[in-house]
């Protein structure tokens, strides 16, 4: 996967070539935007190769990237047969359902859910979406907190031990608490959401709000003197004010925030879908940890590489969105 | 009432709190000003020029006395006294159009229709020369063209006095004559009392009424106030041979570099004398810088 993006920094790059530079320089240019990263990438998986055989675990040798390769290809094909038993299952309900009606045309057709094991690939959409679910609610508190803090300092006061005693809390201290207000609070005969979803939701949110909160707080308290003197010439009323100016110049600020805390809710997500069993990638590693096939250690291996790819992809759309609506262009280095 | 000046101050002294006690800025500072009149203020760095201007401009409170503006007490800032800030103090997510927008749309509210403000905006971008740039951000512009838009905000909220903090200090050469001379067309045009800060012996010249020399601080207070009597319009050509001129830079100089000598901004190694002054003076700064 990391080849096919340097493909396409390599593309980027001929496009961007201009016609008054040398062909030479050009390619030096490219070499060090493609050959270079390349190289690491070559030397990675040479030492990793030539490692990987030196440890031999309970579950056989360590795996090495053309084991990864393969368990890659057998994850698609498990995705794959998955699919088509699915796809089967509801073609032989269907027609089961067609027959009893055309015998008997009172008879009301049931539909029942097909139940298979969720593939590698359904685990994967399972975490994104818990991530990104529990990442917007951590910024739907998080963003108009921070707001309430960076424009009250006596708020701030009052908030700060707070806030500063629940930041460095590991998701997994939440997660046992919040396991069991979930299930305390949420009791309804016809669930919209299952309950282990909402557990890792709310303990992602729990742990990824701190870093935007305090990034608005500090963006919002942090309005440059000059532009307040501005604001004050202006006699712009409160409302005005902070809307014109205090959000606008928090904005960078506040994306810092939301990226951090992307980033550490992805990292939390995993952790928690560990711990508590519930789907995602992190119960697929779990799982196949438990399972303890002579498989197993090359599919853990293709699932770190895939969380690791997806935090990757995060955090670059992060990115993508800061540079599209901040302002300060310059506060965006990597 | 009808005997007072347009622009009143009257015994201004301020006192800054610092931790090592309070800090007495400026010290029955007085000054009268008519309406229409260009006011240079000149002294050395530190003196309290600032200080004056953003008492004026309602930013700061003085301690004692204060500022009547049409007989009328300033007691906070408003779009009536525009300031012009020393470092153009741009919404920098805005375009200059809409930098200049903010200030119109707050000060003509219910006053003019979009299409009225929109031209009043353009208008104002025009007298600065910036209507070939004016869609674009502060960061996409140079440093001379912040100033200028700076400028058109301060101008298009139609100010009765136009503050201006050193606002030509970090232009090149070239630009600052350029903007000397809109300035002075401009304010010809309008005939809006301006009060500017310089450092610049031959701008305070060449723009000024009349130039308000400060003693240096701490407790500052009006030096010496000398009046330009040179006619207008004024041409920098031609009064760089013109004695009048030559004697008003004269005035200036020698005020700020024999009557208010600041040691270390001069040889210190002069004479042996100015050394023990710096050694007098210098413990003072520290302990207010
Ligand atoms: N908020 C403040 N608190 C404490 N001291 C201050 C404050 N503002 C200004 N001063 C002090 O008041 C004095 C005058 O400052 P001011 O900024 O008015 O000088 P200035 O004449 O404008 O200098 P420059 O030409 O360098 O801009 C300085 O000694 C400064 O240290
Ligand atoms: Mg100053």
């Amino acid at each position: 996967m990391s080849s096919i993006r340097m493909t396409l920094a390599g593309v980027s790059s001929i496009a961007g070539v201009k016609s008054n530079d040398t062909m030479s320089s050009w390619l030096k240019r490219s070499a060090r935007a493609l050959g270079l990263p390349l190289l690491g990438l070559v030397v990675f998986l040479m030492i990793w190769q030539a490692g990987a055989k030196q440890i031999h675990t309970s579950l056989g040798e360590f795996p090495g990237p053309s084991q990864v390769y393969q368990q890659t290809l057998s994850l698609i094909a498990d995705h794959n047969a998955e699919r088509a038993r699915e796809s089967d299952f509801y073609d032989r309900q269907e027609k089961r359902n067609a027959e009893r009606i055309a015998k008997d045309p009172s008879y009301e057709a049931k539909i029942r859910e097909y139940t298979g094991k969720p593939t590698f690939f359904d685990q994967i959409g399972t975490s994104l979406v818990t991530v990104l679910a529990g990442f917007f609610i951590a910024g739907l508190i998080a963003i108009p907190l921070g707001i309430c803090i960076g424009l009250n300092g006596a708020l701030y006061s009052a908030l700060n031990p707070i806030i500063q005693l629940f930041k460095p809390v590991s998701p997994l201290a939440w997660l046992p608490l919040v396991t069991m207000v979930v299930s305390a609070v949420y009791v309804t005969p016809d669930p919209l959401f299952a309950k282990s979803f909402l557990t890792s939701l709310f303990t992602v949110s729990l742990c990824c709000l701190w870093p935007t909160l305090i990034n608005t707080a500090v963006g919002v308290s942090a309005v440059s003197p000059d532009l307040q003197n501005v604001s004050k010439v202006l006699r712009l009323s409160w409302g005005t004010h902070v809307v014109k100016i205090v959000l606008p110049s928090s904005v960078p600020m506040i994306f810092t925030g939301l990226r951090l805390s992307l980033g550490i809710a992805w990292m939390v997500l995993i952790a928690a879908e560990m711990l508590a069993q519930n789907p995602g990638l992190g119960k697929f590693v779990w799982d196949e940890f438990q399972n303890g096939s002579s498989d197993s250690l090359g599919r853990i291996m293709v699932a770190v590489l895939v969380i690791g790819l997806i935090g990757f992809l995060l955090d670059r759309i992060m990115l993508l969105l800061q540079r599209a609506f901040s302002w300060d262009k310059k506060a965006i280095t990597r | 009432m009808s005997l007072s000046k347009h622009l009143e101050l009257t015994g201004v002294s301020i006192e800054f709190p610092t931790p090592k006690g309070p800090f007495k800025a400026l010290d029955n500072v007085n000054l009268k000003i008519e309406k229409g009149e260009f006011v240079s203020l000149i002294g050395h760095s530190g003196c309290g020029k600032s200080t004056v201007l953003n008492i004026v401009a309602g930013l700061h409170k003085a301690t004692t006395g204060g500022v009547v503006l049409e007989g009328k007490e300033v007691d906070e800032p408003g779009p009536e006294r525009a300031v012009v800030f020393q470092n153009h103090s741009l919404l920098p997510w805005l375009s200059a159009y809409e930098n200049v927008e903010l200030a119109v749309k707050q000060v003509f509210k219910g006053q003019k229709s979009r299409a009225e403000m929109k031209s009043w905006i353009e208008h104002n971008l025009e007298l600065v020369h910036m209507t070939h740039a004016m869609h674009k951000r502060p960061d996409e512009i140079s440093g001379g063209m912040k100033q200028r838009v700076g400028i058109a905000r301060a101008l298009a909220m139609e100010p009765q006095v136009l503050l201006m903090d050193e606002p030509f200090g970090a232009l090149d050469a070239l630009t600052r004559a350029h903007l000397q001379d809109s300035l002075m067309e401009i304010q010809k045009d309008l005939n809006n009392t301006v009060i500017m800060i310089t450092h610049d012996v031959d701008e305070a010249v060449l723009l000024s009424d009349r130039i308000v020399m400060m003693t240096n601080g701490p407790a500052a207070t009006v030096g010496e106030i000398l009046k330009v009597e040179l006619p207008r319009p004024r041409d920098r050509i031609a009064l760089a041979d013109d004695p009048q001129y030559n004697h008003y830079r004269h005035e200036v100089l020698s005020f700020l570099y024999e009557k208010q000598r600041k040691v270390e901004d001069i040889d210190q190694h002069r004479t042996v004398k100015k050394v023990e002054e710096a050694a007098v003076e210098l413990p003072k700064k520290r302990a207010h810088g």
